[in-house]
């Protein structure tokens, strides 16, 4: 039930890209993600699938296991596509139906928007599937820290997610003794329209409320009584260090964005 | 170790404003004693142990820890380091989402290194029995590991008292009894101060010292044989004695001669054995 919940669903195989240092994922997410933007052409949107499907491989996670992860995403890509394909306007008419001509541009659009957004979703999960919250979050830390300069609150910010993410747990749980007791009081939050399913949450939410921040206020006191006085002079229990195969996945991130580039210099001399 | 001199508290912007919550109270708490604080809700015994490292300031008097007064904010991290705080919700003093990390929390902040810091947190594990646990994400702890473990992230910074502010009240038996027994190895193998604020007789008749509250004002305080003697004191204040200290008082009112102050149900039990054993002869 709702105690279950995992965010990022971390799926440990202990794989080579498990292992990476979660700076260099993280900037591996970027450059992918800007490598998938800046596709046009059919053999550039072959080369960020290919390495998709790459990595994919690599972190050693069940096919299965990455494509549920992207259900609630396939309505989101099925609109686009419609949208795409009856709206795009274009040259090449394929058919006309009733109000509606399709045309070989919008085509192309179309199927260029799914592989966008299906690769996206694919490369952000798999960042979260091969890295734990934990290392993630003090990864992110690490990275925003010379924003510090620009008075970006980069410890305070990383603090705040592992808080979030060690109380989501914590706070199903209490959601579901609420549920619970509401339901055992004659609420009913299963049945009825959409406006009754909304007012059937209010017994649920106002307590909730009240709860989490009382439990803030507490945990508040107790992290005073434990010295915390925010990232000023602060260590770190876990060290991030760049090892020989986050260099290697540099190189090889480097190399890919140097394809791209060669092609796209040789593709506008040709 | 912690001195309250006149200490007098009263809440600001609550609705009994001017109600004194704690009103005049003198408490020398010796280095390396135990002392339970007994009382009933709203005697005023939490506010007092939220006295001990700075988390309140008196209105009134004086809080000395070490000789430093905690109205100093120079060294309110000082304070905080030599007298740690485990409070009552387990859930509510876990930081970070594994347990190692957690007790790495405090350390961080003071900013100790990272191989020391990993040498502490291991032995501070190893003192409380959750080192085996130490990957494991602290909602699938039972509430006597997970408080364990916020007595570990207490124990790394390397305290010289530990406030226990009502430890086992959300605990079922099973983890009420290791927390207890957490806290006597604290006191006696590792040689911290404890303070233990509680309402349960049986866990404060383990201490070396019982201070019993009522009013915000501590109206008993002695060894805990000497305290739970005073039966109907104690039953007029709106606590209990001890079962054992009760089914003694019991006999010694009809008169039955049995040595008093004892704490222990084995004890008890064989000088009521004697007794019978004697009365057969």
């Amino acid at each position: 039930m709702l105690r279950d919940i995992t965010i990022g669903q971390y799926y440990n195989t202990k794989s080579s890209l498990h292992s990476l240092d979660p700076r260099c994922k993280l900037i591996g997410l970027v450059v992918m993600m800007a490598l998938i933007f800046v596709a046009q052409s059919v053999i550039e949107y072959a080369f960020v699938t290919l390495l998709t499907i790459a990595l994919a491989i690599l972190s050693r996670v069940p096919m299965a296991y990455i494509l549920k992860g992207m259900k609630p995403v396939w309505l989101i890509v099925a609109f686009t596509a419609v949208i795409n394909i009856f709206m795009g306007g274009g040259e090449t008419v394929v058919f006309t139906w009733w109000a509606f001509t399709v045309t070989k541009e919008a085509l192309y659009l179309a199927l260029s928007m799914m592989l966008r957004v299906v690769l996206l979703v694919t490369v952000s999960t798999l960042l979260t599937l091969t890295t734990s919250p934990t290392v993630l979050t003090s990864g992110l830390e690490k990275l925003l820290k010379p924003l510090e300069k620009v008075k970006f609150p980069s410890h305070e910010v990383a603090m705040m997610m592992s808080i979030a993410l060690r109380f989501i747990p914590t706070l199903g749980e209490e959601a579901e003794k609420i549920m619970k007791a509401q339901a055992a009081r004659g609420n009913d939050i299963e049945s009825g329209g959409f406006m009754k399913k909304i007012s059937g949450m209010i017994p649920l939410f106002v307590p909730l409320f009240i709860s989490a921040f009382r439990r803030a206020d507490e945990l508040a006191m107790a992290m005073e009584c434990r010295c915390y006085a925010g990232g000023c002079n602060r260590t770190a229990f876990r060290k991030l260090e760049y090892k020989k195969s986050d260099a290697v996945a540099f190189v090889l991130m480097g190399t890919a964005v140097l394809l791209v580039v060669i092609y796209r210099t040789v593709g506008f001399l040709i | 170790m912690i001195k309250c001199e006149n200490v007098t508290f009263v809440y600001e912007n609550e609705e009994d404003e001017g109600k004194k919550v704690l009103d005049n109270v003198n408490l020398n708490i010796e280095k390396g004693s135990f002392v339970a604080v007994l009382g009933r809700n709203g005697s005023g015994k939490s506010t007092l142990a939220k006295h001990f490292n700075a988390v309140l300031i008196p209105t009134e008097g004086n809080v000395f820890v070490n000789g430093v007064s905690t109205k100093e904010e120079k060294k309110l991290f000082d304070i905080r380091r030599s007298v740690g705080m485990v409070f009552q919700n387990p859930d509510n003093q876990i930081v970070a989402t594994t347990v190692e990390e957690d007790v790495a929390f405090g350390l961080e902040n003071l900013g100790v290194p990272y191989d020391e810091m990993h040498k502490r947190v291991e032995a501070a594990l190893k003192s409380v029995g959750m080192y085996e646990q130490r990957k494991m994400q602290p909602h699938l702890l039972s509430g006597g590991q997970k408080q364990r473990v916020a007595i570990a992230g207490v124990i790394a910074m390397q305290p010289e008292c530990i406030v226990f502010d009502e430890p086992t009240a959300m605990l079922d038996p099973k983890g009420r009894k290791e927390v207890m027994e957490t806290i006597k190895t604290l006191n006696g193998e590792m040689g911290i101060t404890v303070v233990l604020i509680t309402h349960f007789m049986e866990e404060a008749a383990k201490a070396d010292r019982v201070v019993v509250m009522d009013k915000g004002q501590i109206v008993m305080d002695d060894a805990p044989g000497k305290v739970f003697s005073h039966v109907e004191k104690i039953t007029a204040l709106g606590l209990d004695v001890p079962q054992v200290t009760r089914v003694v008082n019991l006999l010694k009112k009809k008169g039955i001669d049995i040595k008093g102050e004892m704490l222990r149900t084995k004890e008890c039990a064989d000088a009521i054995d004697m007794l019978l054993k004697e009365r057969q002869n």
